[in-house]
């Protein structure tokens, strides 16, 4: 059976790949065209052109596949005419071939509208690797662009002219509004502001009369009479299917272009068939990857022998590069009266959400997302497969409200096991599932087995949940590695580092990891490191493997200015020391505020002044407040028996006791306690990390609560406590803690996620049912006995004093960018852009 | 397309390779300019790059930290981790970030080079 194919594109490649790989396919002679001069690459993913990625990496390919499946491929050699009668076709170079069936996919060129100057040096199209060369050669000398076009395509090429330096970049549209084949007016405006944060400027409704210019452009008049200066512009008006060849041999095309075909991709002539971009389906040229694939298999499945139609194909999309999310699944544009339309809108934080259901609430039919896409995949799903919906169906675009959180799998599960998960290639969730038993165990390997998350990508995070999902159900364990330099998790880390006694970041990565480093791995090794020896966290090596508040002992603030909070434990503090803030406030021009932590944060210091100010501030006897570390930062306390009527015991001073304790403790995350004189609790201890509140026999202690974001009660450990027994307990949870999180998890998620929860911490903790207490202990007290004041050693070290200059070449002088507003009495940041 | 950038170099001593801390960045100021330059001694190799962080437009990225990504060198910016490239200066963790400027940096007898297009400040002045 001689295969003739015209076109190397994205379909006619595919069509090719699905050719072979069916079962009846034997006896064939494929032999492909391509006008392009390389094989077919990845189109859709053409834009990352810009960041790096060349003509090699987007192959679909390389020329030796197609040698090696006995697949004839002329390149550079266009087909200039068909024979339907002798059932030849004629290459540009000479070339006559004969066909049993013959594939047209020619694909499609852009649209350009007919006006005036169009051929004007400057103006460019959007499709092949060809015009991106083009454009970014001639980008180097435009300062201003512009792009024709405010769909999809249109926007993805202003993000390109933006990438490629063009910053006055504008995109004018005709329709009045955004993606108007995939979004509504509403969803449209929010898009646009959006855009225009990026530094676009949008212009909708707006109609190009002329390209302005002697050879070369110069700017754009349009239909209203106003103009705009640009160097350079972009046409991204829409496509027109590449018909010519079909015309000319006499197949039926439609009226504004496009190969007609039926539902087997037939055209008028029977043994010739037109797949992708350059054929016209009941009306319709589909204008995106998967319904091209689609129609690949379709053919190749007939052509061997068996059968299967075309039918109308999703048209579902999500908008890629840009920096804004933004999706359109199902049938976006319901009009009320049919459907159920729940709508959510954020202006402030630019989010717009569209759902479109059936009136009796049970299925999603369609909808937009705007500003925050990450359900998109779950969505189209759901509508994909008729999922019912939850009984109040807002839910699915504002989160469960209430109650508890599933966890990232348990959306995946609900699914059927023919789910299309991913619809560039077809692939369902019971073949990924079934690829994940079989041993493929990373997005990488099943990627390579099922092809699935290969074409758009939209689907990757889908196909990650359904392989945890698939090996969680399976009783495998997930390792949990810290980054792609070090394949340990942090609890395996923290073992090896303390077992080979490695002292600094470098040594670690040379030990156990590989490559350079990166910002996850490196604040995690210098906390485990700080946890371990509680050396000096800028010692020299250490200091750039800390995260930037560690590395400058403070938290660095909008603008670039940081803050200063002295330690203040247990929230006592003298009017002596409250007249050093307020005098060291004044001299440095610092905002001051009472901090939710009883303490006083000061905000607004230049980088060259922290030394000054700690120097200050140690002289009276502060210490640091390590409000920049992932350490213990505050103990709160309220009054006690000293004065409380109802006061059970001294809570001060025992706040007191424990901050200075832990005071510079380091840790996978911040830690923060309290002591309440009695049940009353007005130091909130039961929101702490570990809380203490009196008793009438001692103290109850808790632990593992959190306020924040996800806030959480503390658990009782044990009760009625001597104050010694106490701190026993806080130093091996502390420690036991320290040892066996994860980076950035605070204890109360640590406790989440413990087998056994509370009653087997009790047991290691209390019980010592591991045996490791004593060890515990013995690690916490060398901490305590290392502590010293980071900022007392800076204050005290004039090399360390070097590394807070702001410029390297021009030490007195502090950044001039900073800018400060008036706030009542005292200032703030200038807000950012 | 018939005009040729002329893309003349011109070289300034921003410090001394001891000025800079091993694996880390400083704030190199050159006439209104703000520049980061990175000692990557892990590599054994000088990037600069510009200050500013085009996310929120912060002067930080000196202070970031540095480190790779499948053998690309790259910097974090201390305010929300966006990622840019050393060598080419574009963003790394996705998709919504504008590119950084890079500059060439040589170093001659212990002194840190960093050079700017001749062409470069003079758009600044117009
Ligand atoms: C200054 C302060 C707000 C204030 O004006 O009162 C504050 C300010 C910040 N908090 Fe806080 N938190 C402050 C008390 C709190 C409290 C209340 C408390 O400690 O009693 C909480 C809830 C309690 C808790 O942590 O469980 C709190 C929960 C958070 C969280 C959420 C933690 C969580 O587990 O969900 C963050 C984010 C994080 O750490 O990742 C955070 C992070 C931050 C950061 C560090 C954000 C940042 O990275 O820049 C803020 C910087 C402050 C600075 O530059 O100095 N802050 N923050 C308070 C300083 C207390 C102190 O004296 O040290
Ligand atoms: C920048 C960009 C981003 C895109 N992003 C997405 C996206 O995110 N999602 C999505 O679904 N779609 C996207 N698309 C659309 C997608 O790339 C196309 O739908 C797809 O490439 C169509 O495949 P095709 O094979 O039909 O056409 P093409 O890929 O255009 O291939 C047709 C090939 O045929 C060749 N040809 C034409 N005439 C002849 C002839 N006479 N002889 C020999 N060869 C000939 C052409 O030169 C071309 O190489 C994007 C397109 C572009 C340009
Ligand atoms: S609540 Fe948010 S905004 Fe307020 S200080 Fe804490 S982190 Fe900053
Ligand atoms: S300002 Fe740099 S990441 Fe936000």
């Amino acid at each position: 059976m001689k295969v003739v194919v015209i076109g190397n594109g994205m379909v006619g490649y595919k069509f090719c790949e699905k050719l072979l790989a069916k079962e009846n396919a034997t006896n064939l002679e494929i032999t492909v065209f391509g006008e392009e001069i390389r094989p077919a690459y990845d189109r859709v993913h053409l834009s990352e052109y810009f960041s790096g990625k060349t003509a090699n990496d987007l192959t679909l390919a390389p020329i030796n596949w197609y040698a090696a499946n006995n697949i004839i491929l002329y390149l550079g050699d266009p087909v200039q005419s068909i024979d339907r009668i002798n059932k030849t076709v004629h290459s540009f170079h000479g070339i006559t071939t004969t066909y049993d069936y013959l594939i047209i996919a020619t694909g499609s060129a852009a649209f350009v509208p007919p006006v005036a100057g169009v051929e004007k040096e400057g103006v460019f199209v959007y499709r092949t690797i060809e015009d991106l060369e083009m454009m970014t050669a001639y980008a180097k000398k435009a300062r201003r662009g512009a792009v024709i076009g405010g769909g999809l395509l249109g926007l993805e090429a202003a993000k390109a002219l933006l990438d490629l330096g063009i910053k006055d970049t504008h995109v004018i549209e005709f329709a009045p509004r955004l993606m108007p084949r995939q979004i509504d007016d509403a969803g449209s405006n929010i898009l646009k502001a959006k855009l225009e944060n990026l530094g676009l400027k949008i212009h909708t409704n707006k109609n190009t009369s002329q390209i302005l210019g002697d050879n070369r452009i110069a700017g754009m008049q349009f239909a209203d009479d106003t103009s705009i200066d640009v160097d350079m512009l972009v046409i991204s008006a829409g496509i027109k299917p590449r018909d010519e060849l079909a015309k000319l041999c006499g197949l039926e095309v439609g009226q504004r272009g496009g190969i007609v075909v039926n539902e087997l991709l037939q055209t008028t002539d029977k043994s010739i068939f037109a797949i992708g971009e350059c054929a016209l389906f009941e009306g319709m040229i589909y204008g995106l990857v998967a319904p091209g694939y689609e129609m690949a298999d379709v053919v190749a499945t007939n052509i061997t022998g068996g059968s299967k139609h075309f039918t109308p194909f999703d048209m579902s999309t999500k908008l890629k590069l840009i920096g804004v999310d933004v999706a359109s699944f199902g049938n976006p544009f319901i009009p009320q009266s049919e459907c159920r339309t729940v709508v959510f809108e954020d202006t402030m934080k630019g989010i717009y959400k569209r759902i479109n259901i059936t009136p009796d609430g049970k299925y999603l039919l369609g909808g937009i997302l705007i500003g925050e896409a990450e359900a998109y995949n779950m969505l189209l799903q759901t509508t994909k497969n008729k999922v019912v919906l939850p009984p109040n169906p807002e839910d699915v675009i504002l989160g469960a409200r209430g109650g508890t959180e599933g966890d990232a799998g348990a959306g995946v599960a609900s699914l059927p096991d023919d789910a299309l998960i991913c619809s560039c290639e077809n692939v369902t969730k019971g073949q990924i599932c079934n690829a994940v038993t079989e041993g493929c165990e990373t997005v990488d390997s099943i990627k390579k087995c099922t092809k699935g998350g290969t074409g758009c990508g939209g689907c990757v995070p889908m196909l990650k949940d359904l392989m945890v999902h698939t090996m969680k159900a399976q009783g495998k364990y997930i390792r949990n590695v810290v980054c792609e330099h070090f394949n340990y998790s942090r609890q395996e880390l923290y073992d090896l580092v303390k077992l080979k006694e490695l002292k600094s970041f470098d040594a670690v990565l040379d030990t156990l990891g590989k490559g350079d480093g990166c910002e996850i791995c490196k604040p995690a090794v210098s906390s485990i490191l700080a946890s371990l020896w509680n050396e000096m966290i800028l010692k020299k090596g250490n200091d750039t493997a800390q995260d930037s508040n560690d590395r400058y002992l403070a938290n660095i603030q909008k603008g670039g200015t940081y803050s200063v909070v002295p330690r203040i434990p247990g929230g006592e503090i003298t009017p002596d020391k409250l007249i050093v803030i307020g005098q060291v406030a004044k001299k440095y021009h610092l905002y001051t505020k009472i901090t939710g932590g009883q303490r006083i944060d000061l905000f607004g210091a230049h980088l060259n002044d922290l030394p000054d100010i700690w120097k200050e501030l140690i002289e009276a006897g502060f210490e640091s407040g390590h409000a920049y570390g992932k350490a213990l930062r505050t103990v709160k306390s309220c009054v006690g028996s000293t004065w409380c009527r109802f006061g059970l015991h001294d809570s001060v001073s025992y706040a007191i006791r424990i901050e200075e304790r832990y005071r510079g403790l380091r840790a996978p995350h911040k830690i923060k306690s309290a002591v309440s004189g009695c049940i009353r609790e007005c130091a909130e201890a039961k929101s702490k990390d570990f809380g203490i509140i009196a008793t009438e026999k001692g103290w109850n202690l808790y632990v593992c609560g959190n306020g924040g974001s996800k806030p959480q009660h503390a658990l009782l450990l044990a009760s009625d406590l001597d104050s010694d027994t106490c701190i026993k307990y806080i130093d091996r949870f502390l420690m036991f803690y320290i040892k066996t999180a994860d980076p950035l998890t605070r204890t109360a998620t640590w406790l989440n996620k413990m087998e056994g929860g509370i009653d087997y911490l009790r047991n290691v903790v209390v019980n010592d049912s591991l045996g490791i207490a004593a060890q515990l202990e013995a690690e916490m007290q060398l901490l305590v006995d290392n502590y010293q004041c980071e900022w007392k050693e800076v204050v005290e070290n004039p090399e360390l004093q070097k590394r807070f200059t702001y410029f390297v070449n021009a030490p007195e002088e502090k950044d001039p960018t900073v800018q400060f507003e008036p706030l009542r009495e005292q200032k703030r940041a200038m807000e950012w852009k | 397309m018939s005009e040729t950038l002329t893309e003349k170099i011109n070289w300034f001593v921003a410090c001394t390779t001891a000025d800079v801390p091993e694996n880390g960045g400083v704030c190199v100021k050159y006439k209104n300019e703000q520049i980061a330059l990175f000692n990557f001694t892990r590599r054994g190799e000088w990037y600069a790059t510009q200050n500013v962080c085009p996310h929120r437009m912060q002067m930080a990225l000196s202070r970031g930290m540095i480190g790779s990504q499948d053998g690309e060198p790259k910097v974090a910016c201390p305010f929300h981790k966006k990622t840019f490239s050393l060598i080419d200066g574009h963003c790394m963790n996705g998709d919504d970030c504008s590119s950084i400027k890079t500059y060439p940096v040589k170093i001659e007898n212990g002194k840190v080079y960093i050079g700017v297009l001749a062409q470069e400040y003079a758009r600044f002045y117009y």
